[in-house]
């Protein structure tokens, strides 16, 4: 009866977003009062998953789950519900997640609401608030089967600790050929750089910047934060930076903590995309721009002078409060 | 090969999104209806599969009568038939159930449809078709080669991008970088024309059940106004990032 989570990780080490849906996990079962299971694929230190109130961690090694496979990991987490009489299962917005919610919903019989945004409403009926139309507005949907999917907006609930004694339990659910008919081949996949779903801070750049030789200085923008960098859709179009770079409507979403905009005049698609992020701050020389009216923060300026000094004002912070 | 593209008929991008009925219903008033970007990207590259592949393209709609001119536009763009289950596309899982039964009667090798409608953002249709039909899926896929009876898939990935090989039939959910945003088409007057003349067949839904219901809407609430920063005095925005946003 359990809540059940999936707790991802990169590397052996659980992402923020794990500690994230553990802590809604935990909200849940307390509005329901029961406990909260955790699954672990190939993670090390599982004990962590107890300060953000896991009760117990199914933990499965298996070799032939080294690289994520959305089948496997479909018929790993369905067992999982199964073993543990789950009937809510929360997981993350991250690609992988999303991609297995569906699956995971269809083999379960459960009624699946992604990108929400808060706990739910009410427990009987069943009640979530998400996000549609891409953030130009939240809608309240009822979830009426008996199991619920639940996808977790990334950053919109927060990291909650909440201690408890955590069970680390082995788990070897039975896996067949037939979870493993999509055959992953080769992954790519920057690791010394801060992806934009995983970022508490986003810096991004639009055609202001004038062109793709001066990203230099958002890069380096970037680094002082800890940032992930981005770009509106026509810097993407223009192939100054790579479509994974995209924010908006047609890109990706963002819903950082927050995002700074550099010479991005805030286009409607574009504060769509972005708008679940948390504080906004644009740099923009016009103050007509449109996204002085969707910023919390703003510096009417030319970029490349406030971008350069405002680096050093970051470093100097940094240096201050190290 | 087969192919089907799922339409999602959606409010075009610059749209304002009010609400109507006690904001249970979004106000379709004044607003103009398109494509669903990311199946557009999908419709497009199902082109490419077509003129040189030689594949026949189907496209399907769930929905009222009013989604019609999206499909045609979809035939002038250059699929062959399209099909519109005639029923209000109330539920994600509802539309993924209709177009099962589309998929299975018409022995589809390949679906192509957009990783999440720009509307809902339900995300879930096409790994909800996939697992209805058994199918193998590959989600926000950006690249798609298709050698016999085996796909080669791009799916962007936090961070980067993997490869995978599956066997048809196989469901896409599509995005931008199937093809680039210059390679979408725009309908000639001879595509226009020659859509006029090709089958658009409406089907009865099949009896399912919704899973869950959007029972209300609401709108973010207004925003404060911006508080400027002097471009001399940037120490102040690192200030109030700090102390008064505390996001640093």
């Amino acid at each position: 009866m359990s809540v059940l989570v999936y707790t991802e990780n990169e590397g052996g080490n659980f992402k923020k977003a794990a500690f994230e849906v553990a802590s809604y996990a935990r909200a849940i079962a307390k509005m329901l009062g029961t406990t909260v299971t955790a699954v672990s694929i190939g993670a090390d230190q599982n004990e962590e998953l107890g300060v953000y109130g896991v009760d117990k961690v199914l933990h499965v090694q298996n070799d032939k789950l080294g690289t994520f496979n959305a089948k496997a990991y479909t018929d790993v987490l369905k067992q999982a519900a199964e073993k543990e009489g789950a009937k809510v299962i929360v997981i993350s917005s991250s690609a992988d997640s999303k991609f297995i919610a569906p699956l995971l919903a269809v083999h379960l019989d459960a009624g699946y609401a992604s990108n929400v945004v808060a706990l739910p409403e009410s427990a009987s009926p069943f009640t979530v608030k998400r996000t549609a139309f891409t953030n130009k507005a939240f809608n309240i949907t009822e979830i009426n089967t008996d199991k619920k999917v639940i996808g977790l907006s990334n950053n919109a609930f927060g990291l909650h600790e909440d201690k408890v004694d955590v069970k680390v339990e082995s788990f070897d659910p039975a896996l067949s050929d037939n979870d493993f008919t999509v055959e992953v081949t080769s992954v790519d996949k920057a690791t010394d750089k801060v992806s934009i779903a995983d970022a508490e801070i986003v810096v991004s750049g639009g055609r202001g910047l004038k062109g793709p030789e001066n990203w230099g200085m958002i890069e380096d923008l970037a680094q002082v934060l800890g940032a992930a960098t981005a770009c509106s859709k026509p810097v993407s179009d223009m192939g100054w930076r790579p479509h994974s770079e995209h924010v908006g409507q047609t890109g990706k979403p963002v819903a950082s903590n927050l995002y700074i905009a550099v010479g991005v005049s805030g286009a409607i698609q574009h504060l769509a995309g972005i708008n679940a992020s948390k504080v906004k701050v644009v740099i923009n020389n016009d103050p007509e721009a449109p996204f002085f009216k969707a910023a919390d923060y703003g510096i009417v300026g030319d970029a490349f002078e406030v971008v350069p000094q405002l680096i050093e004002k970051l470093k100097e912070f940094k240096a201050n409060n190290a | 090969m087969k192919i089907l593209v799922c339409i999602s008929h959606v409010p075009d991008t610059t749209s304002k999104i009010n609400f109507t009925e006690g904001d249970t219903k979004f106000d379709t008033n004044g607003v103009q209806f398109v494509i669903n970007p990311n199946d557009e990207f999908g419709l497009t590259r199902a082109m490419w599969f077509k003129e040189k592949q030689g594949a026949s393209v189907d496209v399907v709609n769930v929905g009222g009568v009013e989604t019609e001119p999206t499909l045609r536009k979809a035939l002038a763009i250059g699929a062959d038939n399209a099909i519109r289950v005639n029923t209000e596309a109330t539920d994600g899982f509802y539309v993924a159930k209709q177009i099962a039964k589309v998929v299975e009667e018409g022995g589809y090798d390949l679906v192509i449809a957009g990783r999440e409608s720009i509307d809902y953002n339900g995300g879930m249709v096409p790994g909800m078709i996939a697992a209805l039909t058994g199918a193998n899926f590959i989600n926000t896929c950006i690249g798609l080669e298709i050698e016999g009876d085996t796909a080669t898939a791009i799916r962007e990935i936090d961070g980067g991008k993997e490869t995978s090989k599956a066997k048809l039939p196989l469901v896409i959910g599509g995005q931008k970088g199937l093809v680039e945003e210059s390679d979408l088409r725009i309908p000639n007057m001879r595509g226009i024309m020659m859509a006029r003349k090709k089958p658009l067949t409406v089907k009865e839904p099949a009896d399912v059940q919704n899973e869950t219901k959007a029972v209300k809407f609401e709108k973010p609430a207004p925003k404060g106004e911006v508080t400027l920063i002097a471009p001399d005095n940037i120490g102040e925005l690192v200030d109030l990032l700090h102390n008064e946003a505390k996001v640093i």
